[in-house]
Order: structure tokens, then sequence, then C-alpha cells
């Protein structure tokens, strides 16, 4: 009989953990490349109507928020490293750092949002459909879920990052199964990945 | 024997990655405040990749990972790109 020497559970397997994250993570990205592909070909079809949408934007707010998701990835990034050198009140603090960080960032598109519901933007709303075009209508469109599900993940990402928290702290996340916040970063790392194509194309471009 | 596959990344490396991670930030934005018509897209898109390599590579670790997942990444990027080609060449040849 084979003796398992490292664990007393033989049923952890960090590569297998990690690679399927990575498969789901596959699933995540393509989702939004389809979203990234309508975008391209209606802003192909409508370019001045897609100009005219994002004057509408404030790129500050954007710039903003691109750069409080980069250093949450960077505190979590971190995180996992001061995890493998047992530093457990330093994960535990760039951790809840990290879910700060998104919180900030859910509290800046909440305003980002509300301004635009403000002006009468909203998907549906009269305003865009009796006074803009086809065109800004598609962008509107696409702005808010594009913009919207990329915050349902920052929300879900919060939510991950919560639990490997806890479990760091009650220490079942520990140097040596460290697969659940491994796992929370491939994530945020994902949405910050979302966020870097999202931000030019919908912000910056005019 | 555990502990030499995994690699532990130092802080100071995270900490470069973001601070270039935030300069190409700024450089995509200047780029299209400047007036370079349908080239400003295009310069946005270039920083971008960059910037994704940069996140791929080193805060989701595919740099010290094994390569098949260098492999498998590339591959879902390349089907990508493939899917972006073929929707292009049936729109821009209607």
């Amino acid at each position: 009989m084979e003796q398992v020497s490292q664990h007393a559970d033989p049923h952890y397997d960090q590569e297998a953990n990690k690679l399927g994250m990575w498969l789901f993570i596959f699933t995540e990205l393509l989702l939004f490349g389809g979203l990234f592909i309508v975008y391209s070909i209606y802003r192909f079809l409508n370019p001045e109507a897609f100009q005219l949408g994002a004057h509408e934007l404030n790129p500050t707010i954007g710039a903003i928020n691109t750069i409080i998701l980069l250093v949450s990835s960077m505190t979590i990034a971190m995180s996992t490293s001061s995890l493998q050198k047992k530093n457990k009140g330093l994960t535990v603090l760039l951790l809840e750092i990290t879910i700060m960080l998104a919180l900030v960032f859910l509290i800046n598109k909440y305003f980002e949002w509300g301004v635009k519901f403000d002006h009468g933007i909203w998907p549906g709303s009269e305003h865009l459909i009796n006074d803009m075009s086809r065109g800004e209508i598609l962008f509107f469109g696409l702005y808010f879920v594009m913009t919207g599900l990329h915050a349902l993940h920052i929300i879900v990402g919060m939510i991950i990052i919560i639990v490997a928290l806890k479990r760091v702290q009650n220490g079942t996340v520990n140097e040596n199964r460290s697969s659940l916040l491994d796992n929370a970063g491939l994530y945020w790392h994902l949405v910050d990945l979302i966020w870097i194509f999202l931000f030019p194309l919908f912000y910056l471009i005019h | 024997m555990e502990k030499e596959k995994h690699h532990i990344v130092p802080y100071k490396t995270y900490f470069y990655i973001l601070i270039s991670l935030l300069v190409l930030t700024f450089m995509s934005i200047g780029i299209t405040k400047i007036n370079l018509g349908g080239y400003s897209v295009l310069g946005a898109l270039i920083f971008s990749t960059i910037k994704s390599v940069l996140v791929l590579y080193w805060f989701m670790h595919l740099k010290f990972d094994q390569p098949f997942l260098r492999f498998m990444v590339g591959f879902v990027t390349l089907v990508f790109l493939a899917v972006i080609f073929i929707t292009f060449l049936d729109y821009y040849y209607r």
C-alpha cells in the first residue's frame, strides 16, 4: 500500500484545482469575448453614433476605476505570496484592502450610473428611445449590459474573496492548501482583465 | 520537494508590474487624446493587449506555471481571434 506522506487528505490536488479554475475562466473569456464582438460589429456599422454615445461617458471616473482595479489586483496577488511565506496577518490585511477597493469601485459605478439615470439614459428609457438614433440606443444598451455584467462579476469576486479571507483566518486555507485563495486571485485578475478592455473601448475612444 | 515547484513571487515584482500597468494606462489615455482618427482604436487596443499579457503572465502566474496552461490560454486566444476575423470578413464584404 502506498503511503501519502504530506497530507492526511489525499483528495487535494493543487494542479487540478488550478486547471479547473482556468477552464472556467475560458468560458468567462468567451462570454465577454462574444459581447466584445457584438460591440465591434455595431461600432463598425454605426461609427458616428458610438462616438456621440462615448462623449456621454466620464473618462475620469473610468480612469479612477481602472487604477482601483489594478491596485486591487496587485494586493490580492501579494496576498498569495504572503500566504506562502506563512504571514497570515499580512495575508488577511491585503485581502481586506482588496475587498475595500472592490467596494470603492462599485460605489463609483453607482454614481456613474446615477448620472446616466439623471440624464434620462437607461435601457428602454423614453429619452433614449424617442430622441436618440438606433446606433446610440445600441451603444448605451451595450454599455449597460457589459459594465453591468462586469459589476456583477465584481460582486461575485468580493463574495469569493470574503470566503477565502474567512478560511485564511480559521486556517483551513494555509500555505499547504492555498487553492481557494489562488483561485480567488485568478478570478479577480479575470475581472481586471475584462476591465482592461472595457475601459478604452467605452470611455476613451471618441 | 513540495516547496521547489512552488514559486513564491516577491512583493516587489508585483509592485513593478502594477507600476508598468499604470504607466500603460496613462499612455493609452494619452494616445486617445491625440487625434489619430481610426488609429486611436488600434492604439488603445495595443496598449490593452500589452497590459493583459502582463496580468496573465505575472498576476495570474502563467510565467511560473506549467507550459500547457500557457498553451491553452494561447489556443483560446487564437480561437477568439479567428471568430472575430471570420465575423468581420462577413460584414466587410456584404
